[in-house]
């Protein structure tokens, strides 16, 4: 079984969508779709999970949050009690800003981190796939046929049908 | 989540219809689209990277000569309080604050509308915002980096500036004072300006990698650096948009936390006329008034400059207009709000500050700041106004001048004329706070036209996704 995979690239969305829609519902697996901008009908074609980001981005403020307090109590209390004006040593309202601000700091580090992370997005990295203009004004698509398909339309001419204007396969 | 949703409004060439597409609903007859001019994605590409693929215009060589001509003044001013002291400014015992702070919390207010636009205005799913934020982003961060100078300076000796921050120290360790609002300011701004930096480069990606995919050479491995390996797969769009819409969450509460923290370091004194509760909302909105006046003026100038009149059009002139009126407005109840609270208060002390702002000596200042920020914006009420770019642009440049004349009358009419008349004072600038005046528009402007040089002004894949092709209603179309 060959796992080859077939590469097209559109030039009208409405046919690269449309390309999207006839590979979702014939024997082929969406492996990967590379658009200018976002595009929700490809996520749904490709049955893409939600991701997990809200996590790690309640986790960073929850660290924050209770960081930050924590951080305060201890320094202003316990390590150098220090008397500003009589107020009490259990002055909660006076730690709120900072604890928000960090509580907002670091949820806001974590997505972004995560993002990359997640992503696999850091400095020096070169794009996986070469597909010229990608980033322009073209769509791809990568394709392979499902495990045990009867192979009734051949890729290229499934593409050809929806006006690819470049295509070809990697194995 | 969608960043933006397929816009039904605008026919691509491709696809010519029998009938413009306007007419295909009922209310989007009247209203112009977004984006004028057809285009389609690659044109948007062609068009935001071209004042980056050529070289620089007589024009902005001119303007930037002259903002690094004030980023100098600037320079040599600062350098010359910095060797001398702070004695070299019109402070003096009860003044302890004025330009400097002015400066300041202007400079912080100008940030907000970036935010707000970048922020808010994606949680609402507007899509007008998707031509003006990234360059509203970028006023954001050059304004924060201005304000946050400001205090630096003023401290006097701003090599030690790094005690603001809790480290451990060989002083006990004494830790700085968590229960100031000055030092909640540290947090507030050090967090919108790392979470304003993150958010803006973040939106940056897609765009950098198609800059990348266009360049040879340096620019190409500098831009193929700065993208991170963006290749617009589908599973890193997915999670792309996502990420965004948590930061915009993010943000909102964050913007609306920095200036509220602001106007505490005025309101937690016992100051009169500092100390209200009015000051959070009041600060906040005022922000936003004079971050989108801001805006305006920024945005009025680059269309022209950049030749970007088709992507940022009159409907976006016109939505930014009704900000302003809106929040000029509210900033009107709010000094309204402040003499009633000042008079039904009963305190003696509080009635005299705000009649001393109103008739006093510096009555000229608080009249400035009426007339700018209250009653000249009220014209943007007419479309007429609205639509005549000359006029916009004076209201935003008026707008500019109120707000920064807002904060000089809180901090210094309130300053002058406190308990205790026997230490009273004037005040009046010397050269030196006036040159870093100066200094703050210079870097600000110098920053920004560098940007507008190095980094696509305008948001292409966000207007790309904002001038879809309308989608096939039928699912299946083989020819």
């Amino acid at each position: 079984m060959s796992q080859s995979l077939h590469v097209g690239v559109f030039e009208d969305e409405r046919r690269f969508l449309g390309a999207t829609r006839a590979c979702a519902e014939r024997d082929f697996e969406i492996v990967d779709a590379y658009t200018p901008y976002p595009m929700h009908e490809v996520e749904q074609a490709m049955g893409l999970r939600h991701t997990r980001l809200p996590w790690v981005t309640l986790a960073g403020g929850l660290v924050g949050l209770t960081g930050g307090l924590w951080f305060q109590y201890w320094a202003s209390q316990t390590n150098w009690p220090l008397d500003v004006g009589g107020k009490p040593w259990d002055s909660l309202p006076a730690f709120i800003p900072v604890g928000f601000e960090m509580t907002i700091l670091l949820a806001g580090l974590g997505t972004v981190f995560g993002l990359l992370i997640r992503c696999g997005l850091r400095p020096g990295k070169q794009p996986k796939r070469k597909i010229p203009r990608v980033t322009d004004d073209r769509f791809a698509l990568v394709v392979r046929w499902k495990r045990g398909a009867r192979r009734c339309t051949p890729v290229a001419d499934l593409f050809h049908e929806y006006d690819a204007v470049e295509h070809w396969e990697e194995r | 989540m969608r960043l933006s949703e397929v816009d039904t409004t605008i026919p691509t060439p491709r696809e010519p219809t029998t009938a413009p597409a306007v007419e295909e609903t009922g209310s989007a007859a009247v209203i112009p689209p977004l984006i004028t001019g057809d285009k389609v994605a690659g044109d948007v590409t062609r068009d935001v990277c071209a004042p980056l693929e050529r070289p620089a215009t007589a024009m902005w060589w001119c303007v930037f000569i002259v903002a690094l001509s004030a980023l100098v003044v600037g320079v040599v001013s600062v350098g010359y309080q910095i060797a001398t002291g702070i004695g070299t400014w019109g402070l003096n015992r009860t003044v302890g604050w004025a330009f400097d702070i002015t400066n300041f919390v202007f400079w912080v207010g100008i940030g907000h509308a970036g935010t707000l636009i970048s922020a808010v205005l994606l949680l609402f799913r507007q899509k007008w915002r998707t031509s003006i934020n990234r360059s509203a982003e970028a006023m954001t961060i050059f304004a924060v980096i201005c304000a946050g100078l400001y205090p630096v300076i003023h401290m006097g000796r701003p090599w030690l500036a790094f005690w603001v921050f809790p480290y451990p120290n060989e002083r006990g360790p004494l830790w700085v004072n968590f229960r100031s609002a000055l030092l909640w300011d540290v947090f507030a701004i050090g967090t919108y300006f790392t979470i304003s930096l993150l958010f803006w480069y973040i939106g940056l990606i897609p765009d950098l990698a198609t800059i990348r995919d266009r360049a040879t050479g340096l620019k190409k491995k500098v831009m193929g650096w700065l993208a991170l390996g963006w290749d617009g797969a589908a599973r890193t769009w997915a999670r792309y948009e996502v990420a965004c819409v948590l930061l915009a969450a993010l943000a909102t509460p964050l913007v609306v936390s920095v200036h509220s923290v602001v106007s505490s370091d005025f309101a937690t004194s016992t100051v009169p006329g500092w100390h209200t509760t009015v000051f959070p909302p009041y600060f906040v909105i005022g922000a936003i008034f004079s971050g989108f006046a801001m805006v305006l003026t920024l945005m009025l100038i680059a269309r022209k400059v950049m030749n970007f009149e088709d992507y940022i059009t009159k409907r976006h002139i016109q939505a930014m207009c009704k900000v302003i009126v809106f929040t000029g407005s509210i900033v009107g109840l709010a000094y309204l709000t402040e003499l009633f609270v000042a008079w039904y208060s009963g305190s003696i002390y509080e009635q005299f500050a705000f009649l001393n702002r109103m008739a006093g000596p510096m009555a000229w200042s608080y009249w400035i700041m009426v007339a700018c920020n209250v009653i000249s914006p009220q014209l943007l009420w007419f479309k007429k106004v609205r639509d005549s770019i000359g006029a916009v642009f004076v209201l935003s440049l008026l707008v500019n001048v109120g707000m920064w004349f807002e904060r000089f009358v809180i901090i210094v009419t309130s300053l002058t004329r406190d308990y205790l008349p026997s230490s009273w004072s004037g005040y009046s600038p010397t050269w030196i706070e006036v040159g870093s005046l100066v200094g703050g528009f210079g870097l600000f402007f110098t920053l920004f036209l560098l940007f507008c040089r190095t980094l696509p002004m305008i948001a292409m894949f966000e207007v790309k996704a904002v001038i879809r092709p309308k989608a096939d209603p039928a699912p299946e179309e083989s020819p």
